[in-house]
């Protein structure tokens, strides 16, 4: 996959699962204020994508950095290079 | 001890959404009953047929509402939506603490349960399990959930008691009003239709089995042909208030609730005694305080088993010989658990409001065991003043209501 398509993936995931309009999903948009996710939803993002990327989020810090759409890109990218590492 | 009066109700169950399609097709004598195709998939299990909600709109409930609800939960809040609207409450009367909720299911949702296990027991794992995944199983699911969704911040209570739940969240939050705890209760009950429901019944041989072909013959309350319960959906919520209450919101009073009594049978977790349901009929009346002979209606349990529909009869008998018309709307509606008393409670008040009884559904030859009592068997126009309503449960819990109507 490449970076596009990663990121492609994840907006894709996140529009199904909180019913959220693929034209909502930019890299500045707040996960909170834009997005109106909140900690449950955090919870269950992580679930989601553990599941389709098979990488382990839960208990790494960085993940409870992320504040908007393009951190998390950058978070999975990230996690993704990790794991080919 | 302060009166309590009906002002509004909201239905859904098998003939769909609203109050309005219920009394159509109870009048008309439509069964909800049909075959449905994934009670065919369960291995050793024998009835292939229930009543279910037909399409419904949910979409209009906001997702961070709805992540947390099960389809009973949904039920529940359309109805409530409905009997909110009847009754013209406003969002301040709603949240300003002054209104409680007393709304349960014989259950958390099975469905979320299974989903829950089949991740949980594949390799052990609660890693892909979701986050709202509890607030689904959980016994008060449906009323945590009405409550957030109406941001109710008064009492929220959720008793469940089997069958009689819908009946016990009705009679405890008139009692909340009654002792001025309340000025108004939201509440009912609602449950949603898994296989395993229908397997209870089918493992303790009280389902019915031999009307698979004909679905819409069973089940049977009081017939010397019926061979048990047919499980059922759906949600019956009504507004509850103080007396006062409506009067000084120029509310329409639907009926008075009078009495309410709540007894346990402790001789079989199973098989109610006719002497425990009339003592709980009794206590009911004494509560309302009316005489056996003044009770023009009894709207009955009767769920189309061998046991239970014999020993209501034997019961309605002993108090009130063959005085109050007998009906069960079972036939029609088949048992819909948690939901039964309301929508059955709802009934019966739309009953008393048209003046029109509406016979037992495939009742066409009276067993000798449930004779003794005055059935109704075709429509009956007649003006019911007193109405008295029975639900019993598994687990030995009956519960009576007495309605009245309301002309002063």
């Amino acid at each position: 996959m490449t970076d596009a398509q990663v990121t492609e993936r994840v907006n894709e995931l996140l529009a199904e699962e909180f019913e959220l309009k693929m034209e909502d999903m930019k890299p500045e948009a707040l996960f909170k204020d834009d997005l109106e996710l909140d900690s449950l939803d955090a919870v269950d993002m992580v679930v989601v994508l553990e599941q389709e990327f098979k990488f382990k989020i839960k208990k790494d810090e960085a993940f409870k950095a992320i504040r908007t759409l393009g951190d998390l890109h950058e978070f999975v990218l990230a996690k993704k290079l990790e794991m080919a590492a | 001890m302060r009166r309590v009066v009906i002002t509004g109700m909201g239905a859904i169950s098998p003939f769909g959404e609203g109050v309005q399609l219920l009394m159509e097709a109870l009048t008309a004598g439509k069964s909800g009953i049909q075959q449905l195709e994934e009670l065919t998939k369960i291995k050793g299990l024998h009835p292939t047929i229930a009543g279910k909600v037909p399409r419904y709109e949910f979409k209009s409930i906001p997702r961070k509402h709805r992540r947390t609800m099960s389809a009973m939960s949904i039920f529940a809040i359309l109805a409530a939506n409905e009997a909110i609207a009847q009754a013209e409450l406003t969002p301040e009367t709603i949240t300003n603490g002054s209104c409680g909720l007393s709304v349960s299911s014989t259950i958390g949702s099975v469905q979320a349960l299974q989903s829950f296990f089949e991740k949980f027991l594949d390799g052990m794992s609660i890693e892909a399990i979701k986050s709202t995944e509890f607030f689904k199983i959980m016994n008060h699911s449906c009323a945590s959930n009405l409550a957030q969704y109406l941001g109710i911040t008064g009492r929220v209570i959720a008793p469940s008691a089997a069958c009689s739940t819908g009946c016990q969240t009705i009679g405890l939050a008139a009692e909340a009003i009654a002792f001025g705890k309340q000025d108004i209760m939201l509440c009912g009950g609602a449950d949603e239709l898994h296989p395993l429901t229908v397997g209870t019944f089918d493992i303790i041989q009280a389902a019915s089995t031999e009307y698979n072909d004909t679905p819409t013959a069973t089940p049977r309350p009081f017939d010397k042909d019926r061979d048990g319960i047919v499980c059922s959906e759906g949600s019956g919520i009504l507004v509850l208030e103080s007396l006062e209450s409506a009067q000084a919101r120029g509310a329409t009073i639907i009926a008075e609730l009078t009495g309410f009594s709540s007894t346990s049978d402790p001789v079989n977790p199973a098989s109610p005694s006719p002497e425990a349901i009339a003592k709980c009929m009794k206590l009911a009346l004494e509560n309302a305080a009316v005489a056996p002979e003044d009770v023009d209606y009894v709207n009955a349990h009767a769920t189309g088993t061998e046991l239970g529909d014999a020993a209501e009869s034997a019961a309605i008998a002993s108090l009130m010989s063959d005085g109050p018309m007998v009906s069960s709307l079972k036939g029609h509606l088949g048992h819909t658990m948690a939901a039964s008393g309301a929508l059955e409670i709802i009934a019966t008040a739309s009953m008393m409001k048209n003046g029109l009884v509406i016979p037992t559904r495939n009742l066409l030859d009276i067993a000798p065991e449930c004779q003794g009592i005055r059935h109704i068997q075709t429509p009956v126009r007649a003006k019911i003043r007193t109405a008295l309503k029975n639900n019993f449960a598994l687990g030995g819990i009956n519960t009576s209501i007495v309605l009245r109507s309301y002309d002063d």
